[in-house]
């Protein structure tokens, strides 16, 4: 166990390495120039060959790469080409608002689409099963910011029981985890109902109802635990895709997440902060993941750690 | 020999007493605080640094320059001087500086942090965006290339007198003293900040930066030692930044936000309007601004002047501005009608599609030609590209957007590999009140190299060496030097390398207890509002 | 003997397919929508690129439904309904083969890794990480920029992204099922590794194959539109549905046909896949044949 640890966290330290590799060398050959942001519109030739030389982004690419690199062992992450400040407290100030927004975004997918996945497979093929599913369809396919939007009008603007968009109370929370709920449950409904019909038919389920155990008993006990497999494995890459996604959200409620900051980054190529940004979401995903492969066998002792 | 320069506009602004006198609005109640929004984060409150929409105004409120506008007006008045003079060559500035004007670390502002804050700007390692306004000061190519650390052309006489020697003529020279790179900055506050005074800023201004939630709100206090008497009138300002503009406007509907700082919204503009109490609260303002396509002058098809005319014939304009809710009025010269040396009288290229087509089949292309066309992906910019790619087919011209991220559109703008852009979200903002501004970096040779403004990459040594002596006229607001820059433009114009499309109004809109004259909600220099002025009336 | 038993096979697939009201219905909505974007030149009652004279309001507003526009108009006057009809072209070959590439490769690598395990397995798996861990809108931006924007650029792009998240699931799910009991029966019974993948534990997968397949259908015609705006989708004026809800979102208050409309036949595309995906699993599962 502890040698697969130990191999797997070198695995992800090289995974890293990749993904700063690999972003480092697109922002490099991205036709927009960093300078040309910062030195403004009046800026003459000599201003920009200055500011160019003091980034040191005159120098070849393994060597920018390498300076990069280098700094970043040392815990330093760059400084902000325009808001001339540190990446790595830019990026503290606001990871923890998106952290809390992910998990509870998470934690509301998790409540929504299970219960409806396993409200439909206890009730396959009935009205409510037709019904959830369509429901879960509409959701996937459902544009975020008009979902934001609408709730936002609806709860907080018309009934006023949520204050329209901010941070900080946990009031402010409800309509953004809200909102990423019901636009990921879709997927995990659908998981949940599908991998739930495959186990309830499964011969060990039939096995312990015929052992003459309870329905109830039986679906908490033995289907659940075993139907949840796929699903944890989804939560691992919801991850990855709540880094992506979350920008539309954060701006609709006004909530100062990492998304905002990398979307801005990346229309003004600002690159010491994109590289930031993508190299926080990426541990948070390769620590997903392998928190994903890690409880697999917990749930599924079958599931052995090689 | 030195001679005060009489002009119209500096008479105006010397009649003032001595003394910061402010005339103080009667109805104005002190205290209170407003709600501002802001849809982009606010990237540094640097005054050497700082060339954002949403910090712009921020800026003018923490810090002050030498020179300063009347406010809602574009006309100039003196700020942290108290008055000058200048040498009949004009190439000598003498700022008297006013007297116990503090910082808000509580030390007296001197001639010394004038100089200081100078050098700063210009220094290469601060990398500032406005260093190139400097460039008419004595010494400044010896500051750019890195040889000297002191601007020569800048010496402080005595405490409260400065003197700055230009190396040539610059008929702007006031109103570079009035952007917020100008601004004075005290430097034992920049080097305590170690990097962050962008974050920790100290000024002279009408408010100081009381608090600083990153990604979330400034609060703003007001400075109660400012030296302009009386004022401010609110207490604090609180900006949040961060919000959609559309649910700002909901927010501002349900009394939480008194103004919105990235205006109405387009899906809300109508809206708005049919309601007679939103509408009365709607603030309508003219804008230094021109929406432009630029055609690349330097590749066919459009290095041949008829087809450039032929596309400012194609253009509709009219449909444009109603396409986005008639907030504009169509443009027909670089120069929008509110700026000096605009030329009344001047028809432009109408809007005639049969003389468009005769043109190009003058030009041996009757049959059209391909291009592209590229904008920025922000709406309603696409759209506005959609309406022109109409336009041009109706000539027979086939152009394909590309819709792409800002810094994608400028590179290939500067790079000269884009035929035509549509200017929109990046068009040109004028940073001062004069012609000239509208002129190098975007019409000049100096902006057409590689990398520049210059989109269209138009150089015309005739046009350029009119609008240097322009230039080198002593008094901003001379009826001649207006004549000259009105020339330069018509000349432009006559070689057609911008299709002008629009002017765009600002409309914004604000809380029912909002009070202060209108213009200074769509403040033409301190962009969007002017926080010092404003109050509340409850 | 293979081709004969394999007839066979079909045959029976179809006879109970065409027993199932639901299956039929999906089937006949995925021909309407084929259909639909095959034949949009001659049923789109307008040129989807015409600015209408008459299809603005004075003051730029857009036109509700009915009168001479049956869907109403966008907010440069062209007719919703004839958009849409062009627009599914585009939004089929996003929806149908950008997502069922990424589902083929993401399986085969997910099943491939899961199975084997070993050196394979960690390098597919630690690969696949790598690739879930990247900025996908990033590649998207630099491809736009090298390449020139092509509707099939496009579908190559979300291919590419996409199928990352199909392996994951694919892989722990293949994990969990090499370790159960049968699995090891058959092993010992001597089936090849073949017969063991192909007859037992990709069936089992069918299921998960098809969540996945439906429902990213609706994921990739949307992500479409986040290309289009950054430039490497389909550049305006061409209509895809995701588009034509990312130009008009902000204005679902004052003009709702311009989100509802193309939501709803993204929504029925999903559905109809979803319908025919189902049906065609319960046909082919034996485990299955007979009940239900």
């Amino acid at each position: 166990m502890a040698a697969y640890l130990i191999r797997r966290l070198f695995q992800s330290a090289l995974i890293l390495l990749g993904v700063s590799f690999i972003t480092f060398l697109l922002l490099y050959v991205l036709p927009a120039d960093p300078v040309r942001q910062i030195a403004g519109r009046s800026a003459t030739p000599q201003n920009i060959a200055s500011i160019r030389a003091q980034l040191g982004l005159d120098q070849p690419f393994f060597v920018q790469y390498g300076r990069y690199l280098w700094a970043l062992l040392q815990g330093d992450m760059g400084r902000s080409y325009l808001q001339r400040t540190d990446v790595a407290s830019l990026i503290w100030a606001r990871l923890p608002a998106s952290l809390l927004l992910m998990v509870a975004g998470i934690g509301a997918e998790l409540v929504i689409g299970l219960t409806m996945g396993v409200v439909a497979a206890l009730w396959r093929g009935r009205t409510i099963d037709n019904g959830l599913m369509m429901t879960s369809f509409v959701t996937v396919s459902a544009p975020q910011f008009v979902v934001a939007l609408l709730l936002l009008y609806v709860f907080a603007v018309q009934l006023g029981w949520f204050p329209i968009g901010g941070y900080g109370t946990p009031a402010h929370l409800v309509l953004p985890a809200l909102t990423l709920g019901i636009l990921g449950s879709g997927w995990y409904a659908r998981m949940m109902r599908s991998s739930m019909v495959e186990v309830l038919r499964a011969d060990f389920v039939r096995t312990a109802r015929a052992k003459g155990l309870t329905r109830g008993r039986v679906i908490l006990r033995h289907a659940l635990p075993n139907a949840i497999l796929p699903v944890i494995a989804m939560i691992g890459i919801d991850i990855g895709i709540f880094m992506g996604g979350i920008v539309v959200v954060e701006s609709v409620f006004g909530w100062p997440g990492i998304g905002q900051l990398a979307w801005q980054a990346i229309q003004r190529v600002d690159i010491p902060i994109i590289m930031g940004v993508t190299l926080v979401s990426a541990c948070a995903i390769v620590i997903g993941n392998l928190l994903a492969d890690l409880v697999a066998p917990l749930i599924d002792p079958r599931i052995r750690i090689r | 020999m030195k001679k005060l320069l009489a002009s119209t506009a500096l008479i105006a602004s010397l009649s003032l007493p001595a003394m910061a006198q402010e005339t103080l609005d009667p109805n104005a109640t002190p205290g209170g605080n407003i709600t501002v929004t802001y849809k982009d984060d606010v990237a540094t409150l640097d005054p050497a640094i700082g060339y954002d929409w949403q910090n712009w105004s921020m800026i003018k409120s923490l810090f002050d320059g030498l020179m300063d506008y009347e406010p809602g007006t574009t006309t100039l008045r003196p700020g942290l001087a108290e008055s000058y003079e200048v040498s009949e060559d004009g190439l000598t500035f003498t700022f008297a500086l006013r007297p116990g004007v503090v910082f808000h670390n509580g030390r007296e502002m001197t001639a010394e942090d004038v100089k200081y804050s100078l050098d700063r700007v210009t220094l290469p390692e601060t990398a500032s965006p406005g260093a190139g306004f400097f460039a008419a000061i004595a010494g400044y190519d010896a500051m750019a290339s890195g040889e000297a650390t002191t601007l020569e052309g800048v010496t402080v006489v005595d405490p409260l007198t400065v003197q700055i020697t230009l190396s040539r003529p610059d008929a702007t020279f006031l109103h570079v003293m009035a952007l917020n790179f100008a601004s004075v900055v005290p430097q034992e506050a920049v080097e305590e900040a170690a990097g962050d005074f962008g974050r920790m800023p100290v000024g002279t201004g009408a408010f100081k930066l009381a608090d600083w939630t990153v990604g979330q709100s400034l609060l703003f206090e007001k400075n109660a030692d400012y030296w302009r008497a009386g004022l401010p009138y609110l207490d604090t300002v609180t900006f949040e930044v961060g919000q959609e503009p559309i649910v700002a406007l909901l927010r501002l509907q349900n009394g939480e936000v008194d103004v919105p700082g990235d205006g109405i919204p387009p899906a809300k503009f109508q809206e708005v309007m049919a309601d007679p109490e939103q509408a009365a609260r709607v603030v309508e303002g003219g804008q230094l601004q021109t929406g432009y396509i630029t055609l690349n002058v330097t590749a066919a098809p459009f290095d041949q002047v008829e087809v450039r005319q032929a596309v400012n014939m194609a253009i509709n304009k009219d449909r444009i501005v109603q396409l986005i809710n008639g907030r504009a009025v169509p443009a027909n010269q670089p120069l929008p009608p509110s700026m000096p040396g605009y030329t009344a009288d001047y028809d432009g290229y109408a809007y005639d599609v049969e003389a468009a087509k005769a043109l190009l089949a003058e030009a041996g292309l009757a049959d059209g030609f391909e291009t592209e066309l590229y904008v920025m992906n922000t709406d309603p910019n696409p759209r506005i590209a959609q309406a022109i790619q109409q336009d041009l087919a109706a000539i027979g011209v086939t152009a394909s957007i590309q819709s792409l991220a800002q810094a994608n559109v400028i590179e290939a703008g500067g790079a000269g590999t884009a035929p035509m852009i549509w200017s929109g979200g990046m068009a040109w903002i004028a940073d001062f009140p004069d012609p000239s501004n509208f002129f190098g970096p975007i019409l000049g040779c100096a902006g057409a190299e590689e990398g520049g403004w210059n989109w269209s990459k138009f150089c015309n040594a005739e046009i350029d060496a009119a609008a240097t002596a322009a230039d080198s006229m002593i008094d901003p607001a001379t009826p001649e030097r207006l004549a000259m820059w009105s020339d330069v433009y018509m000349k432009v114009m006559e070689e057609a390398p911008w299709v002008p499309v629009f002017n765009e109004q600002r409309y914004t809109m604000k809380s029912a207890r909002m009070g202060g004259d209108d213009a200074l909600y769509v403040d033409p220099v301190s962009i969007p509002v002017n926080y010092d002025y404003v109050y509340v009336t409850e | 003997m293979t081709a004969m038993t394999a007839t066979r096979v079909t045959d029976g697939v179809w006879r109970r397919l065409r027993r199932r009201p639901l299956a039929l219905i999906g089937m006949a909505l995925v021909a309407t929508i084929v259909l639909a974007a095959l034949l949009a030149p001659w049923i789109a009652p307008y040129d989807p690129f015409e600015q209408h004279f008459d299809g603005l309001t004075l003051y730029g507003e857009p036109l509700p439904p009915g009168g001479a526009f049956l869907l109403g108009t966008d907010l440069l006057g062209r007719d919703l309904f004839s958009r849409l009809l062009y627009g599914a072209r585009t939004s089929l070959i996003i929806g149908v083969v950008a997502n069922g590439a990424a589902l083929l490769i993401g399986t085969v690598i997910g099943l491939t890794a899961g199975f084997f395990q070993g050196w394979i397995g960690t390098v597919l798996m630690r690969f696949t990480d790598l690739m879930m861990a990247f900025p996908a809108l990033l590649l998207a931006i630099c491809l736009a920029a090298v390449l020139q924007p092509s509707l099939w650029i496009v579908a190559f792009v979300i291919a590419m992204v996409n199928w990352v998240q199909t392996a994951r699931v694919i892989y722990t799910e293949t994990t969990a099922l090499a370790a159960r009991d049968f699995i090891a029966a058959q092993r010992t019974l001597g089936a090849g590794t073949g017969r063991i993948l192909f007859r037992h534990i990709l069936p089992h997968l069918v299921p998960m194959i098809i969540v996945w397949g439906t429902l990213g259908i609706s994921t990739t015609v949307l992500l479409e539109a986040t290309l289009s705006y950054l430039g490497v989708g389909v550049q305006p004026p061409m209509p895809s549905w995701g588009n034509i809800i990312f130009e008009n979102q902000t204005y679902f208050q004052s003009a709702p046909w311009l989100v509802f409309w193309p939501g709803l036949a993204i929504v029925v595309l999903a559905l109809a896949f979803n319908l025919v995906g189902d049906a065609l699993r319960d046909v082919l599962d034996p485990a299955l044949r007979g009940s239900d």
